[in-house]
Order: C-alpha cells, then structure tokens, then sequence
C-alpha cells in the first residue's frame, strides 16, 4: 500500500495538523518509508489470534457512579491561553 | 565528605542516617554540580528553592527518626511528570507555560517519602526518540566522549537527561519513563541502571501520556541497589489509574542477596542480529558466562515474534499517541497559534498543532491516524495487536518451561554522535529499540545494568528481562551481573 500526496495531506486534515502543500510530497515518502517497515507483519500467520486487548488479563474496577471532585474551576482554567468570565474561550464555532 | 553529588541512593542514605551529612548538605552539593553542568542541557528547569525547602523538611525527619529510605535524597525529575506549580512540558512547544495544579501520583510518591526535587530533567518531545534530539528544550548531551575527541555524543532517549544527569553525578537518582525502551536505551547509553517494571506496577496518573498500554515509569540510577530502593517508593496500587494493580509491594533491597544458584537464564536466539558489532556479541557471551559463573544455568531459547516487535510496536504506540495526543488542541492548557482575522476553531486547532508539534510527534500522530482510519483499521492495528498477543505468548512459552529471567544485549551500538542520525530515514533511528521494544509489548519488566565498554570508551548495556511482577528476582538476577561485570567506568568532566 502507498501514500499519494492526496492521502498525506487527508491523513494530516484528519489529525487536525496543518501542513503546507509543499510539504506534502516529503511527508508522504516518509509515510510510505514507514508504512513499508511496518508491512513485515503481513508475513506473520495471525489466524485465529486474539488481538491484545490489555497486556495484563483485568476487568477494570468499578467504582460508584457519584461525584468525587469539583468546585475547582479557577483550577480546570488556571492553564488556558485564554479564559474568560469563568470559560474557556475560543474562535466562533457556529455562523 | 566532599563531592556529596558523586554518591548513591544507599550511600546517601546510610550517611545521613547515621548523621554523617544532612540533606541540605547533599541537596546544595547536587545543586551546584547542576549549575555547573549547563552544557549536558540536562535539568531544564531547575528548582532550588523547592529543594532546600524539602531538603530542611527531611532532615527534621530524620533527625525524629523512622524517616523512609528515599528521605532526604536529591534526585531528578523527568519533564513527562506533572509537578505541582512547575513547569511540565513533556519537552514540546504545545506544552509552553504549562504549570499543572496537580502531582503525579508517583513524584508524590517520592515526595512523601522525602526525597527531594532538584528539578525537571531533558527528554524527547513526548518521549518520542531515542537520542534525545526531538526536545523543545534542544539536545541533552552526554557527559561521555570518545576518546580525546569532542564530538558531542547522545546520552540516548528519551530519558536523556535523566540519564546524562546520573551519570554525570548532578542528581543522586532520576525518574525515567519506558514506552519502548526509553529507560533502558539511555542508561545503557551512559553506563547507569535502569529498571522499567511490570505494566500496571507504577501508576502512569499525572504522566503525560504517550501510548498508554506500554507506558511505565522506573528509575535510573547508579547501581541496582538503588535501583531497587527507589523502585519500592515509586510503585503501588493508585485508584487513579485503572490499570494500576492492587499488588503489594515487596521490599526489593531486601531481596538483593547476590544467589542465583539454580536460576535459569534463558539466551534467545533470535537477539543475534545480523550486523551486529562483534563487541556486544562478545558483551553478550560474556555476561552468560559470569551468570553461570555464580551458579546459573545458561539455557538456549527461542522468542520467534522477536522481528515483529518494532513494526507492532511502530503501529500501536503511534496509533494509542495519536488519541492521547489528541487533547493538545488549544484551549484548555499550553499553547495556542496566533490566528488570522476570520480563522475558525478548526484553523486553531491545525495552526495550534502543526506549531506547537516537533516534526517526530507530528509524524507519530500522523502514522497513528492513518493505521486507526477506517479501512486501515484491520489491516494495520488489528493485526498489529494479533501479533502482540503472539510476542507475549513467546514470553510465556518459555517463562512456562522454566526461564527465570532473559539476558540480552540493551541496545545494538554504543551511544552515537549527535546528529549523525539526521539524514537516516526514521526507520533507522527506531531500531535502536529492537532489543527493549518486546519487553513493553508483553508487558515485562526489564533492567539495563552497565557491562563494560567498547573500543571508543563508551558504555554497553546489557538487558535482563524478567517473569511479571517478579521484579524483585529480576533485580537480584542484576545483582548478581553487576557484581560480576565490575563496571566502574566514569566519564572525564569536560563541561
């Protein structure tokens, strides 16, 4: 499988990073340089095999479904790049 | 006593036990070697005034008696933990002024044991490589040289400047974290000790997350006594942390006795790589030999998976960081781009990351993306999984016939230039990895112990991987190779 310049610049649209249009060709070898390295598990015979869900067999703990902090919103703002009047802001979402 | 700095985890603590020195003494001793130190770029924010202040709490402890083994012991922290109030970077841009309000769990650990922290050590951005050249901070260098020659040399990565810090005696000990090899690589690169334990002993809660079912924190220090001391304080069962597991934790320097009469050591074929440089093979052959020495048995064994750890491992640790690196978009801590009139909230989140991501991480996220898109899905993380299941079973196949513990070599070279790796394709740099990738993939603990040098003079790991949750016959199996290997090589202070 190979990565066109098409499918580079899809790939970085669908992880939220922008990367300039000339860029694109040398990412794209770079993928397709990674892509072949990672090809190799093909020659491996997985059928039946379960795939690893969690390294060591455990049911995750459950605990109450209450509420176990809060009241720290001076805390959950402290590291904004920009807050105000007690939320977090940003660039207009909706026309 | 002078040259405090020089000491180890259990000299220290027997010193100031016995009232020998106090551990502002000790703590100012590290402080000054760190101020001195500049040009290893290895603490990268440093913090003082939380150390005396800690030091002068500790020795109030120690003088009231029934103070714990780590109290009043000066050691580094690496940049991948939240430390209250300090900056906690991960070594990126996006994470530019970021101070958490909270601990993580193990630095807390530590803290409440008393031991001091001197400040946040160097790293690959987000733990992402192994020379320690990806970081916003730029590279830690390692104390050690070939030779007369001034090149400067990788300490390895991604605890870097953990490891640089150990070894050149700015810190007493150092935190580190093992995604793939990132505690044992470096150590192995300076000649130290490092110990990444069984996936679910260290709580990962406040770490900041690069692939979360193969990150483990450990520590790095001068030597496996030590080694075990810290260990001990860093572990244990943490509600915060899911996959933390409720196991008590052993008292590992107790069980440090130097016999492993019986044990068998398994030596696995498939570590014989091609290309190999002789040195380590005869590193190799020779480390069997002082094990069977002190009463092992040498058993050939076969891991036959081995050559699928890294192409697994390069699909799901990029796969799991490319969710976890999703949360760095802009708003709710770190860094956001400077927009353009009319740029909307997905302008910011692509500005935001394409700036604040070194090219490595924007790669990871990248590959990690792409083999979780739909169609992909199957033929690349799905299969990558199936194929971990068949790498743990190789692990349990022969810790099944009777295998204690895996001696391998910790890495394929000794540490190399900074920057001569520039211009090779990434693939290359990811092989540094071969050797401790399997052990986070099964979920394994694995120690790097010094074992001698090569013909440049630079140090050579080698690796014991052990059986799960027995870290404390992993550690004496160590033991038993540190004593016998005698390594005691220190780098020349050039900086």
């Amino acid at each position: 499988m190979s990565i066109d310049q098409s499918n580079a610049a899809k790939v970085a649209k669908l992880a939220r990073i922008k990367v300039e249009d000339d860029a694109l060709p040398a990412l794209a070898s770079e993928f397709n340089t990674i892509l072949g390295f990672i090809e190799q598990l093909n020659e491996v015979d997985v059928e039946g095999v379960e795939p690893m869900v969690s390294v060591e067999p455990m049911r995750l703990k459950r605990r109450e479904d209450v509420v176990t902090d809060g009241n720290q919103q001076d805390k959950v703002l402290a590291n904004a790049p920009d807050a105000r009047e007690g939320f977090f802001a940003v660039p207009k979402v909706v026309e | 006593m002078s040259d405090l700095n020089k000491l180890g985890l259990a000299e220290a603590r027997d010193a100031l036990r016995a009232g020998d020195v106090t551990s502002v003494e000790l703590t100012e001793s590290c402080l000054k070697a760190i101020d001195d130190a500049d040009a290893l770029n290895a603490f990268v924010h440093k913090t003082p005034e939380i150390a005396l202040e800690r030091a002068k709490a500790a020795d109030e402890r120690i003088k009231a008696g029934d103070a714990p083994s780590m109290c009043g012991l000066p050691i580094g922290i690496k940049d991948l933990f939240c430390t209250k109030g300090v900056p906690s970077q991960a070594a990126s841009k996006i994470l530019e002024g970021f101070k958490p309000e909270y601990e993580s769990t193990v630095s807390q650990q530590l803290a409440d044991s008393g031991a001091v922290m001197l400040g946040k050590l160097n790293m690959d951005e987000f733990a992402m490589g192994s020379s320690n050249e990806t970081s916003v901070y730029g590279n830690a260098v390692s104390p050690w040289r070939r030779g007369n020659d001034d090149a400067q040399l990788t300490p390895g990565g991604s605890s870097g400047g953990s490891a640089s810090a150990v070894a050149a005696d700015l810190c007493l000990a150092a935190t580190g974290t093992d995604t793939g090899g990132s505690i044992r690589q470096p150590a192995a690169f300076v000649g130290i000790t490092g110990i990444k334990p069984t996936y679910g002993r260290c709580s990962r809660w406040g770490i900041v997350a690069f692939a979360s079912s193969l990150d483990q924190a450990g520590p790095m220090t001068k030597n496996v006594r030590d080694a075990a001391i810290m260990l001990e304080t860093m572990c244990g069962h943490d509600p915060k942390d899911s996959t933390s597991t409720e196991l008590a934790v052993p008292n590992f320097e107790a069980m440090l006795t130097g016999d492993i009469k019986g044990k068998k050591i398994g030596i696995p074929k498939e570590y014989r790589m091609d290309g190999m440089p002789a040195e380590i093979e005869r590193l190799w052959a020779e480390g069997a030999e002082m094990l069977k020495a002190a009463g092992a048995e040498i058993v050939d064994i076969s891991l036959p998976h081995t050559k699928y750890a890294l192409p697994a491992y390069y699909v799901i640790a990029p796969a799991e960081a490319s969710s976890n690196l999703a949360r760095y978009d802009g708003v709710r801590y770190g860094r956001r781009a400077q927009l353009a009139q009319g740029d909307g909230i997905t302008e910011m989140y692509e500005k935001t990351r394409a700036e604040g991501f070194g090219h490595e991480v924007q790669r990871r996220v990248m590959i990690g993306t792409y083999v979780l898109s739909a169609g992909f899905y199957d033929a690349y993380y799905n299969r990558a999984r199936k194929v971990r299941t068949l790498i743990k079973k190789d692990f349990e196949d022969v810790f099944a016939a009777g295998i204690d513990a895996i001696l391998t070599p910790a890495t394929p070279s000794a540490s190399f230039g900074l920057g001569e790796m520039t211009e090779a394709d990434p693939v290359q740099m990811y092989l540094n990895d071969v050797f401790t990738v399997t052990v986070n993939l099964a979920g394994l603990p694995g120690i790097s112990v010094p074992a001698g040098l090569d013909q440049q003079g630079l140090p050579l790991g080698l690796q014991l991987i052990g059986r799960p949750w027995e870290e404390g016959d992993l550690l004496n199996t160590a033991y038993a190779l540190e004593s016998a290997a005698g390594f005691v090589a220190k780098p020349g202070k050039w900086w």
